[in-house]
């Protein structure tokens, strides 16, 4: 706000009595700039006991700030939903046995399911998820790896989504092939009917509509890591975060 | 209780005459800078909540999707919301609408007392309301609260290196909230500007009709007369050039016209 000035700048009379008085305008900017520091300090904590509070309501809750939890992210404008039934993974590249999974495939294999938390690299964290689907692991034990292999390279069915994996962090137990996802099948805007789950890293590189699995000799960056952010992206050692790890 | 209803108009002069008593029908209200301020602010305010929502709202941003090119236009026109304002401040009487904003005297304080503030008896507002009433004071006063700590909050999650992670929750959550906040405020401006015609007329070509001025802004319109007949003009008039005031005695009783219901 300006500075108080009861005269005009020609010094004889004022136009109106409007520039004397209390400055509430002034006040109401310092209460809100104060609020607003008040929320940065306190904040964290309050938007958790918010989302507690704010789960009964259930989708109604979704208009508001983070009740729902999961936020929607999407680099291109459109996914068309894929069905269960005509989905399917293929897994090429650098393997004995190129293969193309049905979901149904998918379903036969050795079935994994743990609860982890889901953390993004822009800083919401949903707690608790219950995942399910066939461990990283145990796919690349279906279709053979050899010894030329050293890195795993996603592809998102959105035509532009890659992400990527060297074959020592693809062969932990706690990444996933999810085809299911808080207590249900994985909702298309989740990424479903089959999308990835990396447990220990953060969000970005759990990449979502997953269609193709690559096999190659090197990492390749993917999506976001072309555009900044860390290629190995443990939840609170990289990216310049200390999030509490999943 | 009177609601203050545009009067009928022929070729831009009030038809009950008052115009024939000397005074120009049309009054001066916003220069060019003051306008041009308000216009790119409400621009880059909406250009932001538009593309909040596109981010953020679950149902449109799955329809619109395109994160990598709706968050740089989000950032950009936030990183440009404070500019507007601070270039207005070069203009002399932009800078006298940052002083009566600030400023409540008791006129102000009886405007949100009274349950009839915006009655009209005779073709005058019954409170005596300056430039500006007291609840576009307040609306003034929390868009630039609001504006200073979208900007603070959004920097930190601009940039979010520097700050302890505790900080970007808090910052992503008043940034959040107060969001909500803006779009209500936003709704309620956009509600009783365009009910309003003469208030449109006014933001949109600088001058108002006299007879407006004289129920919405009946202390402002007698200061802007009083001034005009003492040789001073009002720093919207003067940007306006040739829309100043034409000189009259101030003394003289102004005619009264009948007040529509």
């Amino acid at each position: 706000m300006a500075p108080p000035s009861p005269r005009c700048s020609n010094g004889k009379v004022n136009e109106d009595d409007e520039t004397t008085g209390a400055p509430v305008g002034r006040r109401v900017i310092f209460g809100m700039l104060g609020l607003g520091a008040l929320g940065i300090a306190v904040g964290a904590n309050a938007q958790q006991k918010v989302n507690r509070a704010l789960a009964p309501l259930g989708p109604v809750g979704q208009v508001l700030p983070a009740a729902g939890g999961f936020r929607y992210y999407s680099v291109v404008a459109g996914v068309k939903a894929r069905k269960p039934e005509n989905y399917r993974l293929t897994v090429n590249g650098l393997v004995k046995k190129p293969r193309t999974f049905s979901f149904a495939d998918l379903q036969r294999l050795p079935q994994t399911q743990m609860t982890k938390d889901f953390q993004c690299v822009t800083g919401w964290r949903v707690e608790n998820v219950a995942w399910a689907g066939v461990a990283l692991p145990d796919l690349l034990d279906a279709v053979g790896v050899p010894p030329q292999a050293q890195a795993v390279r996603f592809h998102s069915f959105d035509g532009v989504y890659t992400e990527s994996l060297t074959l020592e962090q693809a062969r932990r137990r706690d990444v996933l092939v999810a085809t299911g996802m808080l207590s249900g099948p994985v909702e298309h805007d989740h990424g479903g009917p089959v999308r990835l789950y990396v447990a220990p890293m953060y969000a970005y590189k759990s990449l979502k509509w997953l269609g193709r699995i690559e096999l190659t000799s090197d990492v390749i960056p993917g999506y976001w890591e072309e555009r900044g952010y860390d290629v190995d992206a443990w939840v609170g050692r990289s990216n310049g975060r200390d999030d509490e790890p999943t | 209780m009177n609601r203050p209803d545009e009067r009928p108009r022929v070729d831009g002069r009030a038809v009950d005459g008052r115009a024939v008593d000397g005074r120009a029908a049309w009054v001066a209200r916003f220069s060019v800078a003051e306008r041009a301020v308000h216009h790119v602010t409400g621009l880059l305010m909406l250009v932001c909540l538009v593309t909040a929502a596109c981010l953020y709202v679950p149902d449109l941003s799955t329809l619109v999707g395109r994160r990598n090119l709706i968050k740089p236009i989000h950032v950009w026109a936030g990183f440009l919301l404070p500019v507007p304002v601070l270039l207005g401040v070069l203009s002399r009487a932009f800078r006298q609408d940052l002083r009566r904003l600030n400023r409540f005297g008791p006129r102000d304080t009886e405007w949100l007392r009274r349950r009839d503030r915006r009655a009209v008896l005779n073709g005058r507002g019954v409170i005596e309301v300056g430039k500006f009433n007291a609840g576009q004071k307040l609306n003034a006063a929390f868009v630039a609260g609001s504006i200073l700590v979208m900007l603070g909050t959004g920097a930190m999650l601009t940039f979010p290196d520097p700050w302890p992670d505790s900080w970007r929750g808090g910052a992503t959550f008043v940034h959040d909230w107060l969001t909500l906040a803006i779009v209500v405020m936003t709704f309620g401006h956009l509600w009783y500007a365009l009910r309003d015609q003469g208030a449109l007329t006014g933001m949109l070509t600088g001058r108002v009709d006299r007879s407006w001025a004289a129920r919405h802004h009946a202390g402002w319109l007698t200061a802007m007369d009083r001034s005009s007949s003492n040789g001073v003009r009002d720093g919207a008039a003067e940007d306006m050039g040739s829309q100043s005031v034409p000189l009259t005695d101030a003394a003289v009783p102004r005619k009264r016209g009948p007040e529509s219901p």
